[in-house]
């Protein structure tokens, strides 16, 4: 009843090729980015702010990344961490050894240095497929945890092996407080969403699907794997550089490697998975969960007045992490935004049965 | 000449401990396609049940005999294993039959921190010791031809031969039991195996309590040698490339991989890791794996993948 | 889900999750329990966390609190995790009437990342024997405390304890040393120190790095007995420590000739290892071993009524006294503030800062508060914020700790300078400046 495309028609092919067809699905977004921009940073408190509202918007732009390799392109890269980290240690050397550096460009160019290293460990792809090709993205991984230990350079020659950036501004402004750190990372997650949302619907989005589904007979129809495969690790890498550089800029301050290890790949497997391959509103799905849910399982004891040791509330976090993922993947082994597709279906005919 | 002697003999058998932990990676691979990322943490829930038990045991019994405790406690944590297969078979695989590879890949993730929790919660998250009676001095041969003597670890040449039998008696349980051969039919065509009569869910029980068992072997080892804790599940991460590099579906495979491994990661820790300020070897046994990979695609003794069009 | 419940569900989390300053002014001070109880850290890390709580608990309960202000407490579990330990501290920063007392993060990597924000939000960082070992100059680092030892008089204490068995520092020329360490931020810190000690005397340093958490040694140990060094420290954390003395008895390096940092050198790390450990040497910041008048009242007013942290045995044990240490530290410096600023009042972060570089703890201080001479007399100031940092040599024998040497000073004429030069490159990299005298005179009246 609500959620009709009755009356609305195109009159122009840029009107039926537009990302939200739908009116009623231009409000909702409409009204999402007005919440996000006006309303929340005037009701949220600061640490609303800094452990939920800013890593979700950074672990979101980072699962976007991993999911254009994954979902869009079908290549498992266990090694996400590595490239988070060249990001965020790139973007770092160029603000650190370039005087009057700014941030955005900064952040930038460690994207792009991602980008090179992202499309170097990407070669074994045109050869090694699936499981096999997942494990050997962990050389890239533990090599970039090794290579951030050892090599001084990266670290500026910080004696400790820690490196730490102050007073972030861009254009003048300067970005110190929640809510400007909120702000910042919101508008650059949603230039690159539209960004990436566009590619996916274009031409190399269309030939990642090819190459996904079935690379034999993509190659066959002139799709040329090499351009393909190597094309999704650079933008994968890219996005989750700029991803990378913004968590250790932006919220952590101060990092070392172990900021960007394996687990925090698998946190990022785990937020495409549970969001969605191919999916880029499932990548923002997706965090929420992954981020939210640890929070929740660690505040709710306390809620509810049941005393429980540090220790047993954190194996519990452990065990009700690991078993909501196992029922999520039973469920819905799509992920939430197939939950969410079949949810805009049903509301189509709602309140009929069919 | 001495020292790359030694060198060669500890990376030998190190290498046949990590293909014991990449013989369960196997086992299930081949009889159901899942690949699966908790063995890591079967390897530590099997070893801190054995710990526990073996401390247990003689507290509310009163035994004294240590070699009886332990058998006992072995027995008890192998039974823990078996139910645990069973209850991840029910509970976990049995819901999702045919879901693509990945999928079954992030269930296993999520049954790893589901065992990592448990383990700890019922066990404990202190370091536990497990006592086998393995001999912890080591011993010197070839006095004469070196100087000094070669080191070899006693408790290490124990563990490879256990490690070796372990694979002698599986590869009889595949090649010569029903139950073997009904293992290979699973592994070879689900459907097929199921259109003559195979029971699938009952296979997969067995198989995933025959690897649970041969984590409990492994992390009777590895929890003798280094102490029942945590991180005895990350071993399972140096176990991958041992995996990869002899393919996922060959279990001669996990043991020269393992080998080749275990060489390739010691020799380059001593001989090129100080040249790089040290610790590169557990990145260089994983480049190693991918560089043989780029070679043979499916690894050294794996299935060739064919791609149906 | 449709955009309206998307709001309700949004303002419902927003209001899940928001603190609500519905605090009456309730005389309590809050003190933040960092700590890990789970991950490859916890075997050390749980005795300390004990200790801390323990104290807390006694103080409370013998005194009713500090000078009749209550202390209320929060553990979080960190893993020994920057990011989990970051995300602990902005939840537990405001808590309590005055905000959270002070932070003791029980980790290197999580006290780097402090180091930066905990000036912003004015909370001491209190970091006794690790931490950034600049950080003894109160100049510039004016809100962490690393009171008792660093990193760097614990390695120069070693090397001097070396240097008199051999004979003299003299005698160390043309020795090998090797350092086998925990590759984070913890293990890499003293290698400074090392490297100018080596140019010193003329012997040879080498480093080893084991790759976090330290499960792997075989290759290091290897390289051990090729390189056969006449001594090798070690500076591991958790199951490191007892992986690499297993190791090390399995490539048959002696352990007369191991010497550990306090890190190393605690009960959980040499007790399950069977006759792995015997002959190992480590250093302990503590004067004493075993139960002092403190732990005994614990005893007496916490475990007897059942409300320990943790087993009864556990007390007295080296980790748990040096979690008492540190919560007295924390409680004496908030009696020290409420002298100052109105006793009977919660502290807040400034006010306790203030305590801590005004920290007179002489031993009949001590002796009031039970610790005997488990530590030495404590006092810190303005520019200094380590006191005189001392550290002993004690040896495993198999069922305990024996202390084979006295109290040993590092040698601050060499470490003062060096802790300059990094403080100043420091603040260099930070745009700070150093505290001016006025600053150290003026007090915290906010």
């Amino acid at each position: 009843m609500l959620y009709r495309e009755n009356g609305q028609f195109k009159t122009t092919y840029r009107g039926d090729q537009q990302i939200f067809p739908i009116l009623q699905d231009r409000t909702a977004i409409g009204l999402v980015l007005g919440v996000a921009f006006l309303l929340v940073p005037l009701a949220a408190n600061e640490y609303v702010f800094r452990a939920i509202l800013i890593p979700f918007l950074i672990l979101s732009l980072a699962a976007l990344g991993l999911n254009i390799l994954v979902g869009y392109c079908g290549q498992i890269s266990l090694g996400t961490g590595a490239f988070m980290a060249v990001g965020a240690y790139a973007a770092y050397n160029f603000m650190a050894r370039v005087d009057g550096m700014p941030l955005l460009v900064a952040l930038l160019l460690g994207g792009l240095t991602s980008t090179v290293v992202g499309v170097l460990f990407g070669i074994p792809s045109l050869r090694i497929k699936g499981l096999y090709l997942a494990v050997a993205t962990l050389a890239a991984q533990f090599f970039a945890d090794w290579a951030f230990l050892r090599v001084p350079f990266f670290t500026n020659n910080s004696s400790s092996g820690s490196v730490s950036v102050a007073s972030l501004s861009v254009f003048g402004m300067a970005i110190e407080s929640p809510v400007s750190k909120y702000l910042f990372c919101l508008t650059i997650v949603c230039v690159f969403a539209l960004l990436a949302k566009n590619l996916v619907r274009g031409h190399l989005g269309r030939e990642w699907m090819a190459i996904r589904d079935m690379d034999v007979a993509a190659a066959v129809i002139g799709i040329r794997p090499v351009y393909a495969k190597l094309t999704a690790f650079a933008v994968s890498s890219f996005i989750v550089g700029v991803a990378g550089a913004l968590w250790g800029f932006v919220y952590l301050g101060s990092w070392e490697p172990a900021a960007f290890s394996i687990d925090r790949s698998f946190q990022l497997l785990f937020m495409v998975i549970i969001g969605g391959l191919g999916s880029i509103m499932g990548s923002f799905f997706g965090a929420a969960f992954i981020v939210l849910l640890p929070l929740f399982l660690s505040q709710v004891p306390a809620l509810l007045g049941i005393p429980l040791s540090v220790t047993i509330a954190s194996h519990l976090e452990f065990m009700i992490f690991g078993s909501l993922i196992v029922l999520f993947l039973i469920v819905e082994p799509h992920g939430l935004a197939r939950l969410w597709a079949t949810g805009k279906e049903k509301l189509r005919l709602w309140p009929f049965p069919h | 000449m001495g020292s790359f002697l030694e060198t060669l003999f500890g990376g030998l058998m190190v290498g046949m401990l990590y293909s014991l932990i990449a013989l369960g990676f196997v086992l299930i691979y081949k009889a159901s396609g899942v690949f699966n990322f908790a063995q890591g943490a079967m390897v530590l829930f099997a070893a801190l049940a054995m710990a526990r038990f073996a401390e247990w045991i003689p507290k509310l019994t009163g035994l004294e005999d240590k070699f009886l405790g332990n058998t006992i406690a072995f027995a008890l944590a192998a039974l823990v294993m078996v139910v645990l297969a069973w209850l991840i078979q029910k509970l976990v695989l049995g819901k999702l039959v045919n879901q693509e590879g990945i999928t079954l890949l992030m269930a296993t993730l999520g049954i790893t921190y589901f065992l990592e929790g448990s383990g700890q919660a019922l066990f404990g998250n202190d370091i536990y010791k497990i006592d086998i009676g393995m001999p912890k001095d080591p011993i010197f041969i070839l006095d004469g031809s070196f100087p000094g003597g070669l080191l070899v670890n006693k408790e290490d040449l124990y563990a490879a031969v256990i490690a070796a039998v372990l694979v002698a008696l599986l590869a009889i349980f595949f090649q010569k039991t029903a139950t073997g051969r009904a293992l290979r039919a699973v592994a070879d065509d689900h459907q097929a195996a199921q259109s003559i009569g195979i029971p699938l869910d009952r296979i997969w029980v067995i198989v995933w309590s025959v690897a649970g068992i041969v984590a409990l072997v492994a992390g009777v080892i590895w929890g003798s040698k280094l102490g029942v804790q945590f991180s005895l599940s990350l071993v399972a991460l140096k176990a991958l490339p041992v995996v990869i590099l002899g393919g996922l579906t060959s279990i001669p495979g996990a043991i020269i991989g393992g080998l080749i491994i275990g060489v390739g990661e010691k020799l380059s820790e001593i001989y090129l890791g100080p040249h790089l300020g040290g610790g590169i070897e557990i990145w260089f046994a994983y480049v190693l794996a991918l560089a043989f990979l780029l070679v043979r695609p499916q690894g050294l003794f794996g299935e060739k993948i064919i791609d149906r069009v | 889900m449709n955009t309206r419940n998307r709001i309700w569900l949004a303002v419902g989390l927003c209001s899940l999750f928001a603190n609500s300053h519905a605090w009456a002014q309730a005389k309590e001070q809050f003190i933040p329990l960092l700590v890990y109880r789970t991950g490859p850290y916890a075997p050390n890390g749980t005795p300390w966390a004990n200790g801390k709580q323990d104290y807390l608990k006694m103080v409370n309960a013998r005194d009713g609190g500090i000078n009749g202000v209550k202390i209320t407490f929060e553990e979080c579990e960190t893993g020994y995790a920057t990011d989990r330990g970051v995300e602990c501290y902005e939840r537990l920063k405001g808590k309590g009437p005055t905000g959270a007392t002070a932070f003791d993060p029980q980790s290197t990597g999580i006290t780097f990342a402090l180091t930066d924000k905990a000036p912003g939000d004015k909370i001491p960082l209190i970091t006794p024997g690790y931490g950034l070992s600049a950080a003894a100059d109160g100049g510039v680092f004016k809100w962490n405390f690393p009171i008792l030892d660093t990193y760097w008089t614990a390695a120069d204490i070693l090397i001097q304890h070396i240097g008199k068995k051999e004979g003299g520092l003299e005698k160390l020329k043309g020795k090998k040393i090797a350092l086998v360490y925990h590759d984070s931020p913890y293990g890499k810190e003293p290698i400074p120190l090392l490297q100018e000690r080596a140019r010193m005397h003329g012997f040879e340093l080498q480093l080893l790095p084991v790759t976090a958490p330290g499960v792997e040694q075989k290759s290091t140990w290897l390289q051990v007995r090729q390189a056969r060094p006449d001594y090798v420290l070690l500076w591991g954390w958790g199951v490191m420590n007892s992986t690499a003395l297993k190791e090390a008895q399995a490539s048959g390096y002696p352990r007369e000739k191991m010497f550990g940092v306090y890190w190393s050198g605690t009960e959980p790390d040499v007790k399950d290892v069977g006759t792995a450990a015997n002959g190992y040497s480590a250093l302990n910041m503590q004067n004493e071993l075993g139960t002092t008048k403190a732990a005994q009242d614990i005893l007496k007013y916490v475990h007897a009524k059942g409300e320990g942290s943790g087993p009864k045995d556990e007390v007295g044990s080296i980790l748990y006294n040096n979690g008492m240490i540190i919560s007295m530290l924390t409680v004496e410096a908030v009696r020290r503030a409420q002298e100052r600023f109105g006793p009977g009042k919660p502290m807040t972060g400034e006010q306790v800062r203030w305590a801590f570089e005004n920290l007179a703890l002489d031993q009949k201080k001590l002796d009031s508060l039970g610790f005997g001479k488990l530590v030495r007399p404590i006092s810190t100031s303005c520019v200094d914020h380590m006191g005189v940092p001392t550290a002993r040599v004690q040896t495993w024998d198999g069922a305990k700790w024996n202390f084979v040497s006295p109290p040993i000073e590092a040698d601050l004429s060499l470490l003062k300078p060096m802790v300059k030069v990094a403080a100043d490159k420091y603040a260099a990299e930070k745009k700070l400046t150093r505290r001016t005298p006025a600053d150290c005179q003026s007090d915290a009246m906010k």
